[in-house]
């Protein structure tokens, strides 16, 4: 037996024409939390559904537990699916929801009494098991759909942007119960979001896609600190972006000109003198100054305080450098560092740490 | 309101009125219209009517559900055109379309002609004049009642419900038992008793196409009104006619639980 619960190699999907999906190559590992993340219409929702059955790839395999399923309905391939508006039969009770899956398979009555309250407890719906869909409230029609594909033991467990329709407390709630449940079981999930911040912190990997490809698959802090293309950093957090030319560059560093500055970035890299790279630096990695703060500004960029943010844990600004550029600073409240008030209009310096930046080619 | 009751009460008012030649309706009350009731060619009457309007509603619920599922799952332009094709009769009374289908299934009409050109029969079916013919042109001229309900359910049916359904292992026939077939329970209701009251009372179907030897209850009234112009007797079998259809609704309306199949009645 493989390691690999589904894999998908080199799949394309269109419809009518469009190309949805192009050359997606993909395996879930066993017991891995997975999640697809992308705006809408990057084709995660499809993706799902190659692999539930409901669409059949234009090229390529999909592969579940090391077997082909081309062809193979959705009743007979053994994943199921949360779907986002839950989905739930409305003629049915809770309880009947979570059985639908075993009577079609034709389980005893015991069986199913006993599995169907088991998995109602895992997700606290024991008391609710008679109520009918529509005399829950959002979070609790969420639990049934999670329980009703759950209770048939699946190999995968497919996500489609379960939590999309909750409210942000309510979401964050879900969020870990659902992390729970997922190392509960042991079973793979994989989950489609949008939500950046929920990829972030739900998964073991995650997936970037942009426009029916993948753009970079790695765990959370391998696609925060090193995407690897300009789509990727732009989609998961803030970025703040410089254009720079490679002035000089040996074994051990880099030498570049960023916006009239000379920086020097340790490191092998595989590029050329007058190549056009971009500087991408997080908000949290810009640093900014009073001038009074500051001794030596050579490494530093003038700019202007534009808006200050005040956020609980953070504060962020808004800094229009000389160059007209806007970058996002934040600071978080810490002892070593007691200014953190800056006004609007005033002036300071702004910079990062060397090393903290990652260097992108311009694409070609 | 005013519309829907004033004919009511007027019909329950006549009904305790006595007959004469010279009067249509004339006092002292009475129950006498009731007593004749209790008669067993009237008793005779309601049974078959009841007969052929369920045989009706059935034959209109097995042709048209899988008729109206297929017009709500397409899309484009053939689904504006099946809408179409099943508003077109209504376009033309339906007193006139009965006309024209005797023509149709008369002895040397286009079905006969057709089978035996064919070589089906070799000589002229007598289609028309029968309870086969009352049963063709009572479909024909209800069918669209049974697909308009159905149709404004099984569009409204949320088709991911379907996909979940299939999600979590059940086949076609599963899915089609358990899910859309509750789920398009009203329609169904609403569409039987929009083809049973009418197949029960219509009067010129059975009488254009069935000839002198079908009476249906629509009949039965009629005459009392047209022809007896013995009102009375009419209204009161009307009362009785409404109260037995009350009585089967109560019935109905007591065995389904769900609140859901009420809201469309």
């Amino acid at each position: 037996m493989t390691s690999n619960v589904i894999e998908l190699r080199s799949v394309s999907k269109s419809i009518h024409g469009h190309d949805i999906l192009y050359d997606v190559n993909l395996e879930v590992r066993n017991g891995e939390f997975l999640t697809l993340l992308g705006p809408s219409g990057c084709g995660k929702t499809t993706l799902l559904r190659l692999i539930s059955g409901f669409e059949e790839p234009t090229k390529g395999k999909v592969f579940i537990n090391g077997k082909d399923v081309s062809g193979l309905p959705p009743h007979l391939r053994h994943v199921h699916t949360v779907f986002q508006s839950y989905a739930l039969f409305p003629h049915m009770t809770a309880f009947e929801n979570v059985a639908f899956g075993l009577r079609c398979q034709k389980r005893p009555a015991k069986e199913i009494q006993e599995r169907v309250n088991n998995v109602l407890k895992i997700v606290k719906l024991e008391k609710y098991a008679n109520r009918r869909p529509e005399q829950l409230s959002g979070g609790q029609q969420q639990r049934v759909a999670i329980a009703r594909a759950i209770v048939n033991r699946p190999l995968v467990l497919l996500l489609d942007e379960p939590l999309s329709s909750l409210d942000y407390r309510l979401r964050k709630t879900m969020q870990l119960e659902l992390k729970q449940l997922q190392r509960k079981l042991g079973i793979a999930f994989l989950f489609v979001t949008h939500d950046q911040e929920e990829a972030l912190s739900m998964s073991d990997r995650v997936v970037v896609m942009d426009e029916g490809s993948i753009e970079q698959i790695g765990t959370p802090r391998q696609v925060y600190e090193e995407p690897r293309s300009l789509n990727v950093a732009k989609f998961i957090g803030e970025v703040n972006i410089f254009n720079s030319t490679v002035t000089a560059i040996d074994e051990k560093s880099v030498s570049m000109e960023i916006e009239g500055k000379q920086r020097i970035v340790k490191g092998t890299y595989p590029y050329q003198v007058g190549q056009k790279l971009h500087v991408l630096v997080r908000p949290e990695d810009l640093r900014v100054w009073g001038p009074a703060e500051v001794d030596d500004t050579t490494d530093m960029y003038p700019g202007t305080v534009e808006e200050v943010i005040y956020k609980g844990t953070t504060v962020d600004f808004m800094v229009r450098l000389s160059n007209n550029q806007l970058v996002a600073a934040t600071k978080f409240f810490n002892e070593d560092d007691e200014r953190v008030d800056y006004t609007i209009g005033e002036q300071v310096w702004a910079s990062w740490l060397s090393g903290w930046e990652v260097l992108l080619p311009h694409a070609t | 309101m005013v519309f829907a009751l004033l004919p009511f009460c007027l019909v329950g008012l006549a009904s305790f009125l006595s007959h004469s030649d010279d009067h249509l309706l004339e006092l002292p009350f009475t129950l006498l219209n009731y007593v004749q009731l209790n008669n067993s060619i009237y008793l005779k009457v309601f049974k078959e009517s009841l007969y052929l309007a369920a045989i009706c509603t059935v034959i209109c619920l097995i042709l048209g559900y899988p008729f109206a599922y297929i017009i709500a799952r397409i899309e484009g332009r053939l689904k504006g055109l099946l809408i179409l094709l099943l508003i077109i009769p209504f376009w033309t009374s339906s007193l006139i379309r009965t006309y024209s289908m005797i023509t149709i299934l008369k002895p040397k009409g286009i079905i006969s002609s057709a089978l035996m050109w064919l070589g089906i029969i070799d000589k002229p079916l007598q289609l028309l004049f029968t309870d086969t013919a009352v049963m063709i042109g009572l479909v024909y001229n209800l069918l669209p009642y049974m697909i308009i309900p159905l149709l404004t359910n099984i569009e409204r049916l949320d088709s991911r419900l379907i996909d979940a359904a299939r999600d979590l292992g059940a086949n076609r026939i599963t899915t089609f038992r358990k899910v859309i077939l509750p789920l398009t329970m009203p329609g169904i209701w609403s569409g039987c008793i929009l083809v049973f009251l009418p197949a029960m009372t219509i009067f010129y179907i059975p009488d254009l196409l069935g000839g002198s030897k079908s009476i249906l209850l629509g009949n039965v009234i009629q005459n009392q009104f047209l022809t007896v112009q013995n009102w009375p007797l009419g209204s009161a079998i009307n009362v009785v006619f409404t109260f037995i259809l009350i009585v089967l609704l109560l019935v109905y309306w007591q065995s389904t639980r769900g609140r859901e199949h009420r809201k469309l009645l």
